[in-house]
């Protein structure tokens, strides 16, 4: 059997990028429905927050690339 | 299970694809030539880049050359999107962003052009799909982002608010000051780019294997036969959802891009 450890290992890097993004989106969902006014300043900053969640899972999947 | 894995070893005769997947973005130049002992020239991804720049800009001419106070239908939807980008530049940057108002305009049309034809008949090929153009497209960006910070702030206040974020206890600069400076400076435009070039690289292969797989199923009656009918049911399914892709890859980059320009109009 032949393949890649980089496949498992960027399957297993997405892992926490996933929970975290769950959580992050989750919690911001749930300060939107509560103070729909502050809908506008959640949401800019639960894109921060997701671009630098979302960074990790970004050099997973490029190093998956990059490593041989 | 088992049916399927049969079903897949019986179709062979995309070796060359599946064997390298490289194969599916690669393309020969139409013509080339040589600059600076570096080959250069046309190929399709920048032929279909050239088509979309020319439909978006004739779009954009015909719907506002002659703006009327009550819009037609084009300048209605043309205008639509302008205003998002005034929407996110006023409400993330504040009063100051509306001078950025084109820029991310621009951005978010060209990114989402681009991005369109992945799904578009006869294209088939997102140019974002290549490295280099979200790469450049982030290049700006981070160009824009530090130059606004330097402009407003100056170069040491802006390079110091970076390294040193107020309100932090001293001794955590030794942590903090090489996260900081790394993350603002070179991992922002990275991910900015491989964030859509990834998009759109795992769409594209995407749609490729969902229009490849009822091609070659479907001639083999007892085995493959059914496999090839889900993939043609799942084609409408896969296109609406790579459209929502396009569309919200191209919002996201433009935001980010007005958040970072937030971040340095004013020291955090």
């Amino acid at each position: 059997m032949t393949g890649s450890l980089n496949v498992i290992g960027y399957g297993l890097a997405t892992l926490g990028p996933g929970v975290g993004l769950g959580i992050m989106i989750g919690h911001a969902l749930e300060s939107m429905a509560r103070q729909p006014e502050a809908a506008g300043m959640v949401r800019t900053t639960m894109f921060i927050g997701i671009a630098v969640v979302e960074a990790l899972a970004l050099l997973g999947f490029v190093l998956a690339f990059a490593i041989n | 299970m088992t049916i399927f894995l049969a079903a897949a070893e019986w179709g062979g005769e995309f070796d060359g694809v599946f064997d390298d997947i490289n194969a599916l973005f690669d393309f020969p130049f139409l013509f080339s030539f040589e600059l600076f002992g570096q080959e250069v020239g046309i190929n399709r991804t920048i032929l279909i880049a050239w088509v979309m720049t020319a439909v978006v800009a004739a779009l954009f001419l015909i719907g506002l050359r002659n703006a009327s106070v009550v819009p037609g239908k084009l300048q209605t939807a043309l205008e639509a999107i302008v205003e998002l980008n005034r929407t996110i530049a006023m409400e993330i940057i504040g009063p100051k962003g509306l001078k950025f108002v084109p820029m991310l305009t621009t951005f978010m049309v060209a990114i989402f052009a681009l991005n369109l034809a992945k799904i578009t008949p006869f294209m088939m090929l997102p140019p974002t799909g290549r490295v280099a153009w979200p790469l450049f497209f982030a290049l700006i960006s981070w160009v824009i982002y530090i130059g606004v910070g330097i402009k407003e702030q100056g170069f040491g206040h802006y390079f110091g608010g970076i390294a040193f974020p107020s309100g932090v206890p001293k001794i955590l600069y030794v942590i903090l000051t090489p996260i900081e400076l790394v993350s603002t400076l070179i991992l922002r435009p990275f991910t900015l780019a491989v964030r859509l070039f990834a998009n759109m690289a795992a769409g594209h292969i995407l749609v490729v294997i969902t229009l490849v797989v009822p091609w070659v199923f479907l001639p083999s009656f007892p085995v493959g036969w059914m496999l090839g009918v889900v993939g043609i049911a799942a084609g409408p399914l896969v296109f609406g959802f790579e459209l929502f892709i396009i569309a919200l890859q191209a919002y996201i980059f433009t935001m980010l891009t007005a958040v970072y320009i937030d971040s340095s109009m004013e020291a955090h």
